[in-house]
C-alpha cells in the first residue's frame, strides 16, 4: 500500500511540474491583463506540433526544439495581441475572452486542415531510472527540472529586471503604472507573448512523453484553470505550487477510488476553492 | 403591465411564433430539422441572456442545465415510461433546484471568478454523470424505436416534438421580455451596472441573482429532454459539451446581450452561417477557422452585437428593437 | 463582366465535378447514396479512410457500368455527403436533408456508434435502408430497427478472442486486469469481455474506466494488482497509444497486453519498442487470407473483388495510404448494398430489405451475414475479428502480424517477455 502510494505520488508530482508551467502562462496573462485566454490550449498544441515537426522532419533534439518553439510562440503571442486583443483591452473580460475564443477557433480550424486530428508521437527516450520498485522516466525528470529552471528564471525576470518590474506594476494598477510613464501597451503585449511562450514550452515538454493531436490542448487548458485557482489567480509563481497539488491529487486519488472519479474530485475541489478561498490555497495577497 | 401594447414585445413574439407556424404549415421535413436546431439555440441563448445579459454574470456552464435536466427527463421517459410533457417539467424542476443550490454558493463570486467556477461545474457534472450508474454511466441511456409509437409513429412524433419545442420557444421569449420589463428585471440590470450601488438602493441582490439563475436554468432542461428524445439516446459527451456552451455564448454576443431580440437574431445568424459554411463545398475544410474569423470581427468592431449596432445607427428603431 | 460570368460558370462546373465525380451519363437508372462524414473534429482520420473506401466502391461499380439488375437495367451510383463535425447536433438535420431534400435512396452511417445511432433514427423514420460502418455498439441493434444493417463485428465480440489466445498460450492463466476508456464503445466491449472471462472461470481483480481526456496513466498502471496474467482494454487511438507507451515504460510484468482500436493502425509503430508484443483486434487487415476458394470450401458464395484486387485498386487510387479496416469497412458497406439491390432486382426499400436479410456471403472483408431476429435485427453475425500482434522484423523494426484465428494467422501468437 505504502509503496503504491509513494510511487503514484512521485509520478503525479513529476507531471505536476509541467502542468504548472502551462498554468503559469495562463495565470500571468490573467494577472497582468485580466484576460481569460481561451486560446491557451490551442497554443500548447501548436508547441507540441512545433517540437514534433522539428524532431521528425529536421531531426532536431526536442530539448533544442523547445527554445526555438518558445521564440516562435513569443512572436505569435505579440501577433495575437496586436490583431485580436489590443482593440478590446478596455472593454472588459467578456470581450477579450470572446476574442481569444475566436483565435482558438481559427487555430484549431487551420490546424485540423493542415495536420488532421490524427495522433502524433515523438519517439524519443532518455531511458529510465530505477529507484527501488519505482521507475522514473528520463523525459519526465528532465521536464520537471526544466520547469523548475523556467520558474526561477521567470521569478528573477519579474522581480529583478526593469521590464519585469514594469509588468508587475501594470499588474497591480494599470492606471498608476501609466502615470509613472510605463507604456502599458508594450507591457501587455509582452505579458501575452510570455504567457503564450510558457504554453508552447509546456506543450513541447509534454510532447516528449505523451502522444497528442491538434485538439489535445483543450484538456490541458481545463487543468490549467484548476491549477490557477489552486495556486491563486494572477499569481504566476503560485501556479507551480498549484500544478504540484493537482499532480499529487491525480496520483493519490486513484489509490482510493476508481480513476474515472478523478475529474469529479478535481473540478469539485476547483469550485470549492473558488467559493471558499478565491485567492487560492496559498492565499497571499 | 401594458406589454401587449408594446411594439417590441410583439416583434419578438411574432418572430418566433410565425417562424414556427410557417414550418408547421409548409410541413416539409428538411425545413423542420433546420428550424428545430435554430429554435433549440434560440431557447438556450435566450435563457442564458437572462443571467448573462441582464445580470452581467457570464455563465460558461449554461449547458449543464441542458445536460442534467435533459438527462433526468430522458431517464424518467426511457426507464420509467413517463409521458413526454411530464418528463420535461420534471427535468426543468430538477434543473431549477440544482441552480438554486449551486447558485446560492457560486453567485457570491463576481466577474471572471464566477465565469471560471461555471466551467468547473460543467466539467464536474459531466464526469459525475459518466460515473453515475442510474443514468447508464458512460454508456448513457436509449429508448426503443417503438417508444415513438405512443405519439402515432415516429414521423408524427418528430412533428409533435417540434411543436412542443416551438411552444417552449414562445414561452421562453415571453418570459424573457416580461422579466426584462419588470421590477425584478430592473433590479437585475442595476446589479449589472453596479452591484454595490444596487444593494445600497435596496435590491436584494443575493436573492435576485439566485432567482435569475434558477429561471435561466429551467428552459434548457426542457430543450434537453426533447432533444435527447428526438435523438433516441444520450451519452455524457453529448450532454455536457463545453464547446456548445461557448457557442451559445457567442450567439448571445452576436445578436446583442441584454436585448430580448439579441439571442433570437444571434441564434438565427450563427446557426445559418455555420449551416451554410458547412454544406458549401468551397469552405468545407476551413469553416471552423472562418467562423472564428467572423466572430473576431464582430467582437472587435460590433461590441453591441447586431441589435446594438442597428440601434446605434438608427435611433428611431429603438422602440421596436428591445 | 464576361470574364466574371465565365469564372462563375467554371466554378459551378468545378463544384458539379467535385460533387458528382462520375455523373450519370448513360445509365438506365441511378441511385443516390447519402451520408455524413466527420471531416473536422476528433473523428476525422477514421472517417476519411471510411469515405475513401466507400468512394472506391462507387468508382468500381460505375466503371463496371453500374449495379446490374436481373432485368438488364444498369443502376449508376452517385453520392452526396456533408460534414458532421464529429458531433451529434447536426447529424439528424443533415440526414433529414439528405433524405427529403437531396432524395437519397440509400444511406451509409457516419463514423462512430454515437453518430450512427442518431442517424439510424432518421433512416428508420423515413423508411430508408442504412448500412452502418465504423459503428460497433450492440445497443444500436437492440432498439427495434428493421432497416439498419451492421458491417462491423459488434463490440461484444471485440476482445473475447484475445482471451482465447491467452488461455491457449497459458492454460494456467487465472487473472486479468481490465482497464478501459469510460465511454460507450469501450464500456460495451469490456463489459462483454468481463462476463466472458468469468464464464471461463477467471478472476478479474481490476475493472476500471478512465476519463476520455486522460493523458497520464501512471497512477493507473501503479494500481494494476500483482500477479495478473493479462491486461486488456483501452479505448480510442490517442489514449490507447499513451497507455501502451507508459505500460512499457513502467515495465509491468504481464504476459499479455491486448488493446482496442490503436494496435491495428500503422501509426502504432511510432511507439517503437513499446509496441512490441501488443495484441489488438481488427475488423480487417491487408494480409487477411479470405479467398474464393476458401469460401467455396465452406459452401458460401463469394462476392466482390479479392483481397489482392482491393489492395491494388486502393493503392492505385490513393497512392501511399495503406487501407485500414475503416477503408475496408467503407467498401464492404457498399458491397452489402450492391448485393442486396442485385438480389432484389429492384430499388424498392422492402424488396432490398428482404434481400439483405437473406445475404450470406464472403467478400475480401470476410463473411457477412445478419441477425434477423426481431430483437437484434441487423446485427452482424457472420464477420469475425482478426487479432494482430506487433513483432520485430529482421531489421529490428516493428511489424504487424496476424496471429488469430488460426485460419487467418500467418504466425502463432506469443506471450510478452516478462523481465
Amino acid at each position: 500500500m505504502f509503496a503504491h502510494l509513494s510511487a503514484s505520488l512521485v509520478d503525479g508530482l513529476l507531471i505536476g511540474f509541467v502542468y504548472g508551467i502551462a498554468a503559469m502562462g495562463l495565470s500571468l496573462i490573467w494577472g497582468v491583463m485580466r484576460v481569460i485566454n481561451l486560446a491557451h490550449g490551442a497554443t500548447m498544441a501548436l508547441g507540441m506540433f512545433c517540437i514534433y515537426g522539428l524532431f521528425t522532419k529536421l531531426g532536431i533534439n526536442p530539448y533544442l526544439g523547445v527554445p526555438l518553439a518558445a521564440l516562435l510562440a513569443l512572436l505569435f503571442g505579440f501577433l495575437i495581441y496586436g490583431v485580436a486583443l489590443h482593440r478590446v483591452m478596455q472593454s472588459g473580460y467578456l470581450y477579450t475572452l470572446l476574442a481569444t475564443f475566436a483565435v482558438n477557433m481559427i487555430i484549431i480550424g487551420v490546424g485540423t486542415t493542415l495536420f488532421t486530428t490524427s495522433p502524433r508521437n515523438v519517439d524519443f527516450s532518455l531511458g529510465s531510472l530505477q529507484m527501488g520498485s519505482e521507475i522514473l522516466l528520463g523525459t519526465r525528470l528532465v521536464a520537471a527540472v526544466a520547469s523548475v529552471v523556467i520558474t526561477v528564471a521567470l521569478y528573477l525576470f519579474l522581480y529583478f529586471t526593469r521590464t519585469g518590474k514594469a509588468i508587475r506594476a501594470v499588474s497591480n494598477n494599470r492606471a498608476a503604472a501609466e502615470l509613472m510613464g510605463i507604456s502599458s501597451t508594450q507591457v501587455l503585449a509582452l505579458s501575452f507573448g510570455l504567457g503564450t511562450m510558457l504554453a508552447a514550452v509546456a506543450g513541447g515538454l509534454t510532447a516528449t512523453f505523451f502522444p497528442f493531436t491538434i485538439l489535445s490542448g483543450g484538456a490541458y487548458q481545463l487543468k490549467s484553470f484548476v491549477i490557477c485557482v489552486l495556486g491563486g489567480l494572477g499569481n504566476p509563481l503560485g501556479a507551480l505550487f498549484g500544478g504540484l497539488i493537482l499532480g499529487a491529487l491525480e496520483g493519490i486519488v486513484p489509490v482510493f477510488m476508481p480513476v474515472s472519479w478523478v475529474p469529479v474530485v478535481e473540478f469539485g475541489l476547483f469550485v470549492l476553492v473558488l467559493v471558499v478561498r478565491p485567492t487560492g490555497l496559498m492565499g497571499a495577497k | 403591465m401594458s406589454f401587449w401594447r408594446s411594439a417590441g414585445f410583439w416583434i419578438n413574439v411574432l418572430l418566433v411564433a410565425i417562424g414556427g407556424a410557417v414550418v408547421l404549415l409548409i410541413h416539409q421535413d428538411t425545413l423542420r430539422e433546420t428550424v428545430f436546431t435554430i429554435l433549440m439555440f434560440v431557447i438556450l441563448a435566450s435563457s442564458l441572456n437572462i443571467i448573462m445579459g441582464l445580470t452581467g454574470y457570464v455563465n460558461f456552464g449554461h449547458i449543464v442545465f441542458f445536460g442534467l435536466g435533459g438527462y433526468f427527463g430522458f431517464f424518467l421517459l426511457s426507464q420509467l415510461g413517463w409521458p413526454l410533457y411530464l418528463c420535461m417539467i420534471a427535468g426543468g424542476a430538477l434543473s431549477v433546484v440544482i441552480a438554486l443550490v449551486v447558485g446560492a454558493a457560486v453567485l457570491r463570486l463576481r466577474g471572471a471568478y464566477f465565469a471560471l467556477a461555471t466551467i468547473g461545474i460543467n466539467e464536474a457534472a459531466r464526469a459525475f454523470v459518466a460515473n453515475f450508474a442510474p443514468f447508464g454511466g458512460a454508456t448513457g441511456l436509449y429508448v426503443n424505436f417503438s417508444a415513438y409509437n405512443a405519439y402515432g409513429g415516429s414521423s408524427k412524433a418528430l412533428w409533435w416534438i417540434f411543436t412542443l419545442l416551438w411552444i417552449v420557444t414562445i414561452i421562453t421569449v415571453v418570459v424573457c421580455y416580461l422579466v426584462k420589463h419588470s421590477r425584478f428585471g430592473l433590479g437585475l440590470i442595476a446589479i449589472r451596472e453596479d452591484e454595490d450601488a444596487a444593494m445600497v438602493m435596496g435590491v436584494k441582490t443575493p436573492w435576485a441573482k439566485t432567482a435569475a439563475f434558477a429561471l435561466s436554468a429551467f428552459f434548457p432542461a426542457l430543450v434537453g429532454t426533447l432533444y435527447f428524445f428526438k435523438n433516441g439516446n444520450v451519452e455524457p459527451e453529448d450532454a455536457f459539451r463545453f464547446q456548445l456552451s461557448l457557442e451559445i455564448l457567442v450567439m448571445v454576443m452576436l445578436g446583442g446581450k441584454g436585448y430580448v431580440l439579441g439571442p433570437i437574431i444571434g441564434a438565427l445568424a450563427y446557426e445559418r452561417l455555420r449551416g451554410v459554411l458547412l454544406v458549401s463545398p468551397l469552405f468545407k475544410n476551413l469553416h471552423l477557422a472562418l467562423s472564428g474569423a467572423i466572430l473576431l470581427l464582430i467582437v472587435l468592431f460590433m461590441p453591441g452585437g447586431l441589435v446594438g449596432w442597428v440601434r446605434d445607427r438608427l435611433p428611431r428603431l429603438r422602440r421596436w428593437l428591445e | 463582366m464576361k470574364t466574371f460570368m465565365s469564372f462563375v460558370v467554371a466554378l459551378g462546373l468545378a463544384g458539379a465535378i467535385i460533387l458528382q465525380p462520375l455523373g450519370a451519363a448513360a445509365a438506365d437508372k441511378s441511385i443516390l447514396i447519402g451520408f455524413t462524414a466527420s471531416q473536422t473534429g476528433k473523428l476525422n482520420v477514421e472517417a476519411t479512410r471510411q469515405i475513401n473506401g466507400l468512394n472506391l466502391w462507387v468508382e468500381q461499380v460505375n466503371q463496371a457500368g453500374g449495379i446490374k439488375l436481373p432485368d438488364g437495367t444498369h443502376v449508376k451510383v452517385q453520392t452526396k455527403y456533408y460534414d458532421d463535425e464529429s458531433n451529434k447536433e447536426r447529424v439528424q438535420e443533415l440526414y433529414t436533408r439528405l433524405i427529403s431534400s437531396d432524395k437519397a435512396d440509400f444511406l451509409i452511417s457516419p463514423y462512430s456508434s454515437g453518430l450512427a445511432d442518431a442517424a439510424a433514427v432518421m433512416a428508420q423514420q423515413y423508411n430508408k435502408i442504412m448500412i452502418t460502418t465504423g459503428a460497433s455498439s450492440d445497443s444500436i441493434f437492440k432498439k427495434g430497427y428493421t432497416l439498419v444493417y451492421m458491417t462491423y463485428t459488434p463490440a461484444s465480440r471485440y476482445l473475447t478472442g484475445a482471451l482465447d489466445v491467452l488461455l491457449k498460450l497459458d492454460p494456467a492463466a487465472k487473472k486479468i486486469a481490465i482497464i478501459h476508456e469510460n465511454d460507450k464503445f469501450s464500456t460495451d466491449v469490456v463489459t462483454a469481455l468481463k462476463k466472458y472471462a468469468e464464464d471461463k472461470g477467471m478472476e478479474v481483480p481490476m475493472f476500471e474506466g478512465y476519463d476520455s481526456g486522460a493523458t497520464d496513466f501512471a497512477p493507473f498502471i501503479n494500481k494494476i494488482p500483482k500477479g495478473v496474467d493479462g491486461v486488456m482494454g483501452g479505448g480510442h487511438f490517442a489514449d490507447t497509444t499513451t497507455f501502451a507507451r507508459q505500460f512499457y515504460e513502467k515495465k509491468v510484468p504481464a504476459k499479455m497486453l491486448a488493446l482496442l482500436v490503436a494496435p491495428p493502425e500503422p501509426k502504432f509503430a511510432e511507439l517503437g519498442d513499446a509496441c512490441i508484443g501488443v495484441i489488438g483486434p481488427s475488423q480487417w487487415e491487408p494480409f487477411a487470407t479470405y479467398s474464393p476458394e476458401a469460401a467455396k470450401a465452406e459452401k458460401v458464395e463469394w462476392f466482390g473483388p479479392t483481397v489482392q484486387d482491393f489492395l491494388k485498386l486502393y493503392s492505385a487510387k490513393y497512392g501511399k495510404e495503406e487501407p485500414s479496416y475503416h477503408s475496408a469497412g467503407g467498401y464492404a458497406a457498399g458491397l452489402i448494398l450492391q448485393k442486396g439491390i442485385e438480389a432484389a432486382g429492384s430499388l424498392d426499400t422492402d424488396k432490398v430489405q428482404a434481400a439483405i436479410d437473406k445475404e450470406d456471403m464472403y467478400t475480401f472483408y470476410g463473411r457477412i451475414k445478419f441477425n434477423t431476429t426481431p430483437n437484434l435485427h441487423g446485427l452482424q453475425d457472420g464477420h469475425e475479428m482478426i487479432y494482430i500482434q506487433w513483432r520485430k522484423d529482421k531489421q529490428g523494426k516493428p511489424e504487424k502480424i496476424a496471429v488469430w484465428p488460426a485460419s487467418a494467422a500467418s504466425a502463432a501468437p506469443v506471450l510478452r517477455k516478462v523481465e
